[in-house]
């Protein structure tokens, strides 16, 4: 069947089959930023944002994404790009693989919670796992990022 | 790759039809957020979305606040009308579910009709007054739909909630925030008296209807009270160990957090 998704605010038409998960067809459509850990709900890589929102897209079947945005990562290429700086300036990061999706839900932190307390923080981030670093870098360039105003 | 198998994915614009597309073949099932599916379907023939029909609202009736089924677990626990609810105990108990990526697509509704022992979910419904509403067999109570188990297919339309001035308490105890509890606590107290619920435990939640009988007939909360409270809800609520912890360390769990929960609902707000 054809799928109708808006992704990163372009129109698209994807093919798929009822039964598969968004986190599939984008990446059968090479939007290789969106990645699979667990597949099973519980790592956050998959996310994306959906109107918005972050979901993990490994649970979300394509078909009821259908005429709704999708957000990966390329979509806030230049906030994703100010958080890498701030990641690695407080060495956050290392093989870089949950970047992008924790970059998603930072960026939907911030447009959704108005002046959040560091617990506030990091329950947002309650699924979001990082085979790499400690979370304590993490949370040091997280909040440069949302006490950066431009 | 998890892979599921849908033939037809169902798209109804009203509930009859929705309806209609459910009892016209045993293989066919309603999907909601579908993260629960996900992990537990392999194999369906048609999955009707419940998408379209109007589900995903919170409204605030005179004597009532009602979910729609397709109301998120993230909606629930932003709404301000039910944070105000007997402390926010529902709001507080979907809180520690999960992360949020989840909670956006996870919803009430799947929630209620999961029958998970492990739901954060029934334990706070349960100590307040709360009905299920049903397309085909109407209003049943939260209390007899969990007592009944091989109740036929239908769709879950709303969660209502009876508005009463109520106070409330809820405890997960789980090792991590993405696993599921260990056991759960909630207890509330109204004019008509306390409520007490476990769940968890590994079974599903339920009422601890003697310990209740036992301390509304008491005028004085003291700490006499407390302990025979504890003691009739670990002789009537079954609790068993599991790969998450021994019976004995739940029990333990059960009797501190039931008394701090009353401590907490007759205590001054501020
Ligand atoms: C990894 C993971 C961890 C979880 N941990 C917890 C936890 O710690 N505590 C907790 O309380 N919950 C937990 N949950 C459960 C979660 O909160 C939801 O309850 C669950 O995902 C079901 O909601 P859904 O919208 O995804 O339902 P779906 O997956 O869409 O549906 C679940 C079932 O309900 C049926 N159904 C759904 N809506 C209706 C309706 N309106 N009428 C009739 N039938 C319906 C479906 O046919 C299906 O059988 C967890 C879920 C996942 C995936
Ligand atoms: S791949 Fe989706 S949560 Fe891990
Ligand atoms: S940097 Fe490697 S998973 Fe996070």
């Amino acid at each position: 069947m054809l799928i109708n998704l808006i992704v990163n605010d372009q129109p698209k038409v994807f093919l798929c089959k009822p039964g598969d998960f968004l986190l599939d067809t984008l990446r059968e459509n090479n939007y290789l930023s969106v990645r699979r850990g667990c597949d099973t709900t519980n790592c956050g890589v998959c996310t994306v944002l959906f109107d918005g929102k972050p979901v993990p897209s490994c649970s979300l079947l394509t078909v009821k994404a259908e005429g709704h945005h999708i957000t990966t990562v390329e979509g806030i290429q230049e906030e994703a790009d100010k958080m890498g700086k701030l990641f690695g300036a407080e060495g956050a990061d290392q093989c870089g693989f949950c970047n992008p999706s924790i970059a998603l839900t930072v960026y939907a932190l911030k447009k959704e919670l108005i002046n959040p307390t560091g617990l506030d923080v990091k329950e947002y981030l309650v699924g979001n796992l990082c085979r790499c670093t400690g979370y304590i870098a993490q949370e040091r360039a997280i909040k440069s990022y949302l006490g950066d105003k431009s | 790759m998890i892979n599921l198998l849908v033939e037809n994915f169902l798209k109804p614009k009203t509930l009859e039809e929705a309806y209609d597309m459910l009892i016209s073949n045993k293989k066919n099932m309603v999907i909601a957020g579908g993260a629960w599916i996900k992990l537990s379907i392999k194999n369906v023939l048609g999955l009707i979305s419940l998408d379209d029909l109007n589900l995903n609202k919170i409204e605030v009736k005179d004597d009532s606040i009602e979910i729609g089924s397709m109301v998120t677990l993230r909606e629930v626990e932003l709404s301000n009308h039910l944070n105000e609810l007997y402390d926010g105990v529902l709001s507080s108990a979907v809180h520690k579910i999960m992360g949020i990526n989840i909670r956006n697509l996870a919803t009430i509704g799947g929630s209620v009709m999961g029958r998970f022992a492990f739901s954060d979910i029934y334990p706070p419904l349960l100590v307040m007054d709360t009905k299920l509403v049903f397309y085909k067999q109407g209003e049943i109570s939260l209390s007899d739909f969990l007592a009944n188990p091989k109740m036929e297919k239908d769709i879950l339309l709303k969660i209502v909630i009876k508005k009463e001035e109520g106070r409330g308490f809820f405890k997960k105890v789980a090792t991590t925030p993405l696993d599921f509890a260990i056991i759960n606590i909630a207890v509330s107290k109204t004019l008509a008296g306390f409520k007490i619920c476990l769940g968890s435990t590994p079974y599903i939640g339920a009422l601890a209807k003697d310990a209740m009988i036992f301390i509304n007939s008491k005028k004085v909360i003291n700490e006499e009270v407390l302990d025979k409270t504890v003691e009739l809800v670990l002789g009537e609520l079954k609790i068993s160990k599991n790969v998450r912890a021994s019976k004995t360390y739940k029990e333990e769990l059960a009797s501190v957090y039931v008394k701090r929960g009353i401590r907490k609902v007759i205590s001054d707000v501020n």
